[in-house]
């Protein structure tokens, strides 16, 4: 069953470090499609690191692979990704009249891609 | 390592907000390379070392296909002269000396200006023109804060020298003891690498900055809170009464606010929220407030746009004189609703970091991009032409976040033209070609 989850985007060291050998260069590609999950959300839904999850938020959804952070780090129903090409697809365009999306708090459904 | 070195003390990265102004840059001019950034941080060192400059990338390409600078220029030039609602984006990584040549194109064309502040702090800067900004620079801070207080945001990964240059265990004038001598808190809704530097984290709930924010403001006051709030917020009130006396008896306490608070629902509530709470305490004590700003000319962008149209963002001179209004005139909402029909980007993604529907509308119309790398906005671009690095071969001038302007001092040369050179003749051309500024005809039906 997919469950809906709090997707938060920011920064990273190794966003930045990537950044700048290239934006399409696997090292990039790969930080910028991993997503941290609290530890025990993942094992509810039978994931282990590094397996793939489908997010789907109300403007689109993208696959990306998983990690596991402890919920000290990061609380049950959240979860982080580095900027990127994938977390701007689960971006609306609307910004209530300020200019800014909501980039830092996406609703989106959890699944694991079988398979 | 060849005998071909160079030695350069004192240049400048701009990688981020920082503009960290001490880097002592070993450089082999046969290697083409700078081969060490002492002083820079993990960030700054990937900075230097991928400076792109030998890539070997086409000067320019139109439509896909390699070209000369020149003929990239009079592509762009005939978009301009054509387009009725062009959009000028981006900015924040480029000098300030080519954000002007970029205005200035905006002016003579009636453009829609916009800078990637409007998706940074944006919010911040509306909450600026309504609740106003106590403020300080990054030195004073380092030489007298006490109580620091980060709201927002991940230094520790966005901006690692904020904490050991200017902030946490930096010495100062007053805090001769560096760590020692201040108060750390870390207030975020989840433990990011920051909190290690923390005295005192704070977990809020998300979404919940301003009745947080607001909370504070209460108790400074000296009024009372509802236990509650812990519910609401997910912090208890003993918490915020601690961190509320914590400000009140500081001697010079420090906000220093990331896009936890802009990015969220609230947006310039909650960076007003901030502000009016750092305003608040300056009854009893110093208290100063500053959004901690991503890329390393972001801060000029506001500065030179504010100055030359009166706005910092968001600004439409399709009348003939600007106007500010964000949700209208601002690149998100603008390119999302399929409005614009021609774009000129500088040093900005948005290929990459807009809406999926932003991203479609810039497929449709025709995109000239500048950039020293290739990003996805140069891959549907119509006209993509190759720029310097700023800080790295090109000169100028650049704000650091707390509003210093600082000089860049160049490492390598580079076979591209700088972004003002570019916009410098692009905006020679369409001057041509329009015959003067395109001066809209007034009350015409
Ligand atoms: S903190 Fe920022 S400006 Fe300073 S060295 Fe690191 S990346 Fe460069």
């Amino acid at each position: 069953m997919p469950e809906t989850m709090t997707l938060i985007g920011g920064r990273s060291s190794r966003q930045g470090t990537s950044l700048c050998a290239g934006k399409f260069e696997a090292e990039y590609i790969e930080v910028s499609s991993t997503v941290e999950m609290n530890a025990e959300d993942m094992a509810r839904l039978g994931l282990k690191d590094g397996d793939p999850v489908r997010l789907r938020s109300a403007s689109g959804e993208v696959s990306v692979r998983c990690k596991g952070r402890t919920t000290k780090d990061l609380p049950p129903g959240l979860l982080f990704i580095a900027y990127g090409p994938l977390s701007s697809r689960l971006m609306a365009s609307d910004t209530a009249g300020s200019g800014m999306p909501i980039s830092k708090h996406i609703e989106v459904t959890v699944e694991p891609v079988s398979g | 390592m060849s005998d071909n070195i160079r030695i350069i003390n004192d240049a400048t990265c701009t990688f981020c907000g920082c503009v960290c102004d001490d880097m002592h840059l070993t450089v082999d001019l046969d290697a083409h390379k700078i081969t060490k950034a002492e002083n820079a941080c993990v960030l700054g060192r990937a900075w230097f070392k991928e400076h792109g400059i030998d890539e070997k990338r086409p000067f320019a390409l139109i439509e896909g296909r390699e070209a000369s600078t020149e003929e990239a220029i009079e592509a762009s030039a005939q978009i301009l002269a054509n387009a009725r609602f062009p959009l000028i984006y981006g900015l924040s990584d480029t000098t300030c000396e080519a954000q002007r040549q970029a205005v200035a194109i905006a002016d003579m064309i009636g453009a829609n200006l916009d800078t990637t502040t409007s998706v940074c702090h944006g919010p911040s800067g509306m909450a600026f023109e309504g609740v106003g900004e106590s403020t300080a620079t990054l030195g004073e801070i380092r030489n007298r804060a006490d109580l620091l207080v980060f709201w927002g945001g991940n230094p520790a990964e966005s901006h690692p020298r904020l904490f050991t240059r200017y902030t946490v265990t930096a010495k100062g004038m007053y805090v001769p003891n560096g760590r020692k001598d201040r108060t750390v808190v870390l207030v975020d809704v989840r433990r990011s690498p920051s909190a290690a530097v923390a005295d005192i984290f704070v977990q809020v709930k998300p979404q919940r900055d301003f009745e947080v924010l607001w909370a504070l403001r209460a108790l400074v006051k000296g009024k009372r809170v509802d236990p509650n709030i812990e519910q609401v917020t997910g912090v208890p009130l003993a918490t915020l009464e601690d961190l509320a006396q914590r400000m009140k008896n500081c001697r010079f306490g420090a906000l220093l606010f990331g896009m936890g608070l802009t990015m969220t629902r609230g947006r310039h509530f909650n960076s007003g929220a901030l502000l009016a709470l750092a305003t608040d305490l300056n009854e009893y004590t110093h208290f100063v407030a500053k959004p901690v700003r991503g890329h390393g000319n972001v801060t000029g962008a506001d500065n030179v746009v504010s100055w030359q149209t009166g706005f910092p963002f968001g600004v439409n001179l399709g009348r003939g004189y600007p106007r500010f209004n964000p949700g209208e005139f601002t690149s998100a909402d603008l390119l999302g609703r399929g409005e614009a029909d021609a774009a000129l980007i500088i040093a900005a993604d948005p290929g990459a970091n807009f809406s999926h529907a932003a991203i479609e509308h810039l497929k449709r119309i025709p995109v000239i991009v500048l950039d020293p790398k290739l990003t996805h906005t140069g891959k549907l671009a119509r006209v993509a032409i190759t720029t310097a690095t700023y800080g790295i071969s090109v000169p100028g001038t650049v704000y650091r976040m707390d509003d210093v302007a600082i000089s860049l001092r160049t490492a390598l040369p580079s076979p591209y033209p700088s972004d003002e050179e570019v916009l410098t003749r692009i905006k020679e051309r369409v001057r041509e070609l329009l015959g003067g500024n395109r001066v809209p005809a007034m009350g015409a039906a």
